[in-house]
C-alpha cells in the first residue's frame, strides 16, 4: 500500500509539473496575473508530492518491504538500518528520485527566497524549473519506476546494497553531488527567464550569484567526498583516477567555477553578459550530460553502477531537447544583449575573462578525452581508452599560467590598471614563497622540475592573496565575501600542493608478507601483525593488523578483506592513520599460501591537503552566500514588493 | 584609432597563437597516451576490423576471461602469469602486484600493458570489477558481436566458458 502511495504521489507529481511548466510562463508572456500566481502553489504542490514519494520509498526500505522490486535488488533485512536507508539512492531508480526531489527542493527554496523579486520574473524562473523537472519525472515515470512490484512472487530477502556503497562517504556524496549538479539549474533557470524576458542586467547576474556560489559549493563538497570516499574503500590508494564517471562530475565543476567568475563581472561591471548566460547554460547541460553518461551505461568505468540503454537513450533525447531548446533561444536573443561597459586590457575584467578561458580550455579537454573513446568506438575504429597521464600531463601544463593569473588578480584594479602598481606585492610574496617551497623541498627532496614547480605556484598562490587581503583590510572592513574569495583561493594552493607532493614523495610498495614480518618503507617500519575473523552485521571479514613504528611513535593500523555473502562479493577496507603531514595506508591483497598476504602498504605526505583544499573552497562559497548583500538580497520575510 | 586596431591585431593574433601551441600540445599528450583495445584472438590474428596485428612493446589493453588452471604465482613475490581467451587463442599475462579483489578463474578481466612478445603481455595495471556477473563491455560485445548487450541479463555470458 506504501509503494502505491509513493508511486502514486509520483504521477500526481508529473501532473503538477506539466501545470508548472506551462501555465506560469504562459502567465508572464501575456501578462495574466491569475496564471502568474498559480507558480508558487504549483512548487509548493510539487515539493509536498515528491517528499511523499521519496518518504515512501524509504518506508519500504527501512521495513523490508522485498515486494518492491527496487528494494528487493539493492537491500537486504541484515543490512543496518542507516545502509537501508542510504540504499534508497544506492541504484539508478532511486537516485533519480532523489536527483527530482532535490530539484523540487531547489525550486522551493527560489519560491520562498525571492519574494523581493518581481513577481513575473520569478514566475518565469519557476516555471522553467518546471519544464526541466517534467522531463525527469517521466523519466523516472516511464523508464525507472522505482515501486515496481514483483508480485505474485517475491523474494523472501533482498539481494543486498552494493557492498561498495555500504560506508558512511557514500551515505552522503551522491544528495552533495546531486545538489551540486540540480543546483545549476537554477542559474539555468535564471539565464533562460532573463533571455525570455529580455532583461539581462545586473540585477539578475546579483539574483543568481547566491544560487550559483551554493550549487557550486555542493558540487565541491560532493566531488571532494568522492574522491576521499575512493581513496579509502577502493583499497587502491588512490584519489582521482580521470575516470569517465568523475570526469563527467568534474566538467560541470569547471563550468561552474567559470560561471562565477564571469558572474562576478556581470553584476559588478555589468559586462560578459552574454557569455555568462552561456556558461549558465553550460553548465547545467553537462550536469545532465553528467547524468547522461553514468546512467547510460555507454562508457567503460569502475564506478558505472546498474545502466541501460533505453534509458540513455531517453537521457540522449531530453538532453538535445534541453541543450538544443537553450541554445536556439540564446542564440535568437543574445544578439540584442550589449555589454557598453568599456576596460582597458590590463584590468581586473581581462584576466577574470582570461580565468574563464582556461577553465572553457581545461572543461574542453576533459570533454574531449572523456568523449573521444565513445566516438572511436562509434565510428567503428575499434575501442580505445585514454589514460590517467594524458589528463595529468595536460593539467600539469595548465596549472602553470592559471595560477599567475589567479593570484594577480584579485590585486588588479577594475576596467584599468598598471602592472607597475603590483610591484609592492612582489617582495613578501617571493619571500614567502621562497620560504615556503624551500621548506617543503629540503623536507622531501624534490627533485623534480615539474613537482616543484607546483609548489612554488601553490605557494605563490597562498603569499599573493594573503598579501592581497592584508592590502584590502587596511582599506576598509572586508564584506564576508571577499574572505570567501581569498579561503576559495587557498583552497586551490592547498589543493595544488598537495597534489604535488603526494604525486612526488608518495611511496607505495606491494610486498608478500607472512605474519610477524615487516617491511620498511622510507624511515617507517610495518610490521605484520596477525590475521583474524571477525564478523559484521552482513560480512564476514579477515582483520589483518598492522602495527608501524618510526623512532619512538608507533602506530596501528587495521586493514580489512570483507566478504559479502548476500552478493559474494569481495570488499577491501584500508587501514589509515590518517596526519595533516602524511597517511599511512595499508590495504590486504590476496591471501596467498601458507598464512602469506599480498600487502599493500603507501606512505602518502600531504595527501590530507587534497581534500582540505575543497573543503576550504566550500567553506568559501559558504561565506560569500553569507555575505550580507546577498541576505538583503534573499530575505525571505522582510517587505514585499 | 590605428592604435586601437593594431592592439586588436596584436591581441587576436596573441589569441591564436596560444589556441595553437594548446592544441597542439594536447594533440601530444593524446598520441602519447590512447590505448587500443585488443581482445586476445585480435592480438594473435590481427583486430576484426582493420586485421592489423599489435606491434612488439606497443602498450595496450587486453580483455579476456582467465582461463581455468592457468594462474601460476611465484612463490616469493607478487609475481603471477596467467592466460585469458576470448574465442580462441590465448594469451599470457605476466602482472606484479596485487590482483583485484574480483580476479577468479573463469571471470573476465582488462588490462593494461606491453606486449613483450606475439602472445604474452606485461601488465603494469589488472582490473576486475565489483560485480559477480560483470563482463567488460568491450569483451561482452566482442564475444557476442552484440552491441550494448547488458552482460547479466544474458544467460550465456555470465562467468562461463565460451
Amino acid at each position: 500500500m506504501i509503494p502505491e502511495i509513493g508511486h502514486f504521489t509520483l504521477l500526481i507529481s508529473l501532473v503538477f509539473a506539466t501545470l508548472l511548466g506551462t501555465v506560469p510562463l504562459i502567465g508572464a508572456q501575456k501578462n495574466i496575473a491569475a496564471f502568474i500566481h498559480l507558480a508558487k502553489p504549483l512548487v509548493w504542490g510539487i515539493f509536498a508530492l515528491l517528499s511523499i514519494s521519496l518518504f515512501c520509498l524509504a518506508w519500504a526500505f527501512y521495513f523490508n518491504d522485498f515486494s518492491v522490486y527496487y528494494v528487493a535488488m539493492n537491500s537486504n533485512s541484515a543490512l543496518p538500518w542507516y545502509y537501508r536507508l542510504s540504499a534508497v539512492w544506492g541504484a539508478h531508480e532511486g537516485s533519480l528520485l532523489l536527483w527530482v526531489w532535490i530539484l523540487a527542493l531547489w525550486t522551493l527554496a527560489v519560491a520562498i527566497f525571492s519574494r523581493r523579486m518581481d513577481e513575473v520574473d520569478v514566475a518565469r524562473v519557476l516555471s522553467v524549473m518546471g519544464i526541466i523537472a517534467i522531463g525527469f519525472l517521466a523519466f523516472v515515470i516511464f523508464t525507472s519506476n522505482p515501486f515496481e512490484r514483483t508480485f505474485p512472487s517475491f523474494p523472501v530477502d533482498g539481494r543486498d546494497l552494493n557492498p561498495l556503497l555500504q560506508d558512511i562517504g557514500l551515505i552522503i556524496h551522491p544528495p552533495m553531488l546531486y545538489m551540486g549538479y540540480v543546483g545549476f539549474s537554477v542559474a539555468f533557470a535564471f539565464a533562460i527567464a532573463a533571455l525570455l524576458a529580455g532583461k539581462l542586467d545586473s540585477t539578475w547576474a546579483r539574483w543568481s550569484r547566491p544560487w550559483t556560489l551554493a550549487a557550486w559549493g555542493f558540487l565541491t563538497a560532493g566531488i571532494t567526498l568522492g574522491s576521499w570516499w575512493a581513496y579509502y574503500e577502493l583499497g587502491w590508494g588512490g584519489w582521482w583516477f580521470w575516470d569517465p564517471v568523475e570526469n563527467a562530475s568534474f566538467m560541470p565543476w569547471l563550468a561552474g567555477t567559470a560561471l562565477i567568475h564571469s558572474l562576478a563581472v556581470t553584476e559588478k561591471r555589468n559586462a560578459f553578459k552574454s557569455w555568462t548566460v552561456l556558461l549558465a547554460i553550460s553548465a547545467f547541460s553537462l550536469s545532465l550530460l553528467g547524468t547522461f553518461l553514468v546512467r547510460s551505461g555507454i562508457l567503460v568505468s569502475v564506478h558505472a553502477f546498474a545502466s541501460d540503454p533505453t534509458r540513455g537513450l531517453f537521457i540522449l533525447i531530453y538532453l538535445l531537447i534541453v541543450i538544443g531548446g537553450a541554445l536556439t533561444l540564446y542564440a535568437v536573443r543574445a544578439s540584442n544583449v550589449v555589454s557598453s561597459h568599456r576596460y582597458k586590457l590590463f584590468s581586473r575584467e581581462v584576466l577574470l575573462f582570461v580565468n574563464n578561458i582556461f577553465l572553457v580550455a581545461a572543461l574542453l579537454v576533459v570533454l574531449l578525452g572523456t568523449l573521444l573513446p565513445l566516438v572511436h568506438k562509434e565510428i567503428g575504429l575499434g575501442s580505445i581508452s585514454i589514460g590517467a597521464p594524458f589528463f595529468d600531463r595536460i593539467a600539469s601544463y595548465w596549472v602553470i599560467p592559471f595560477a599567475i593569473v589567479l593570484s594577480i588578480a584579485p590585486l588588479v584594479r577594475w576596467k584599468q590598471d598598471k602592472l607597475s602598481r603590483l610591484k609592492g606585492s612582489l617582495a613578501p610574496a617571493i619571500l614567502i614563497t621562497a620560504l615556503i617551497s624551500l621548506t617543503v623541498y629540503l623536507t622531501f627532496n624534490i627533485n623534480s622540475f615539474i613537482h616543484l614547480l607546483g609548489v612554488c605556484l601553490a605557494a605563490w598562490i597562498f603569499a599573493m592573496t594573503a598579501y592581497e587581503l592584508v592590502i584590502s583590510r587596511q582599506k576598509t572592513k572586508l564584506p564576508l565575501s571577499h574572505w570567501g574569495m581569498t579561503m576559495a583561493h587557498w583552497g586551490f594552493a592547498a589543493l595544488v600542493i598537495g597534489v604535488a607532493v603526494t604525486q612526488f614523495a608518495s611511496k607505495e610498495e606491494d610486498v608478500r608478507l607472512m605474519p610477524g614480518e615487516s617491511v620498511s618503507l622510507n624511515e617507517y617500519n610495518f610490521k605484520f601483525i596477525d590475521v583474524k575473523q571477525v564478523t559484521g552485521p552482513n560480512y564476514t571479514a579477515y582483520k589483518g593488523s598492522f602495527l608501524v613504528t618510526r623512532g619512538n611513535s608507533e602506530y596501528q593500523l587495521h586493514a580489512e578483506k570483507r566478504y559479502y555473502k548476500v552478493q559474494s562479493n569481495v570488499m577491501t577496507e584500508a587501514g589509515i592513520d590518517a596526519g595533516l603531514w602524511r597517511d599511512l595506508y595499508v590495504s590486504l591483497g590476496e591471501n596467498l599460501e601458507n598464512g602469506a598476504w599480498a600487502v599493500k602498504v603507501h606512505v602518502k605526505p600531504f595527501v590530507r591537503w587534497l581534500w582540505l583544499g575543497g573543503i576550504l573552497m566550500v567553506m568559501g562559497s559558504a561565506l560569500c552566500i553569507a555575505d550580507k548583500r546577498y541576505r538583503r538580497v534573499l530575505s525571505a520575510s522582510k517587505g514585499q514588493i | 584609432m590605428i592604435t586601437r586596431r593594431q592592439k586588436r591585431f596584436y591581441t587576436i593574433m596573441a589569441l591564436f597563437a596560444g589556441l595553437a601551441l594548446t592544441v597542439s600540445l594536447v594533440l601530444y599528450a593524446l598520441s602519447e597516451n590512447i590505448d587500443l583495445f585488443y581482445t586476445p584472438s585480435e592480438i594473435i590474428n590481427g583486430k576484426n576490423e582493420t586485421g592489423i596485428k599489435p606491434s612488439i612493446g606497443q602498450r595496450l589493453r587486453i580483455g579476456g576471461m582467465v582461463v581455468e588452471g592457468s594462474v601460476k604465482r611465484d612463490p616469493d613475490t607478487l609475481l603471477v602469469e596467467f592466460k585469458v581467451t576470448d574465442t580462441g587463442p590465448e594469451v599470457t599475462i605476466s602482472y606484479e602486484g596485487i590482483l583485484p579483489d574480483l580476479f577468479r578463474e573463469g571471470q573476465g578481466i582488462v588490462a593494461n600493458g606491453h606486449l613483450i612478445d606475439s602472445n604474452t603481455v606485461e601488465a603494469f595495471e589488472v582490473l576486475a570489477k565489483h560485480d559477480e556477473e560483470y563482463m567488460p563491455p568491450e569483451l561482452a560485445e566482442a564475444m557476442k558481436g552484440i552491441k550494448h548487450v547488458k552482460p547479466s541479463e544474458n544467460p550465456a555470458l555470465q562467468g562461463g566458458q565460451p
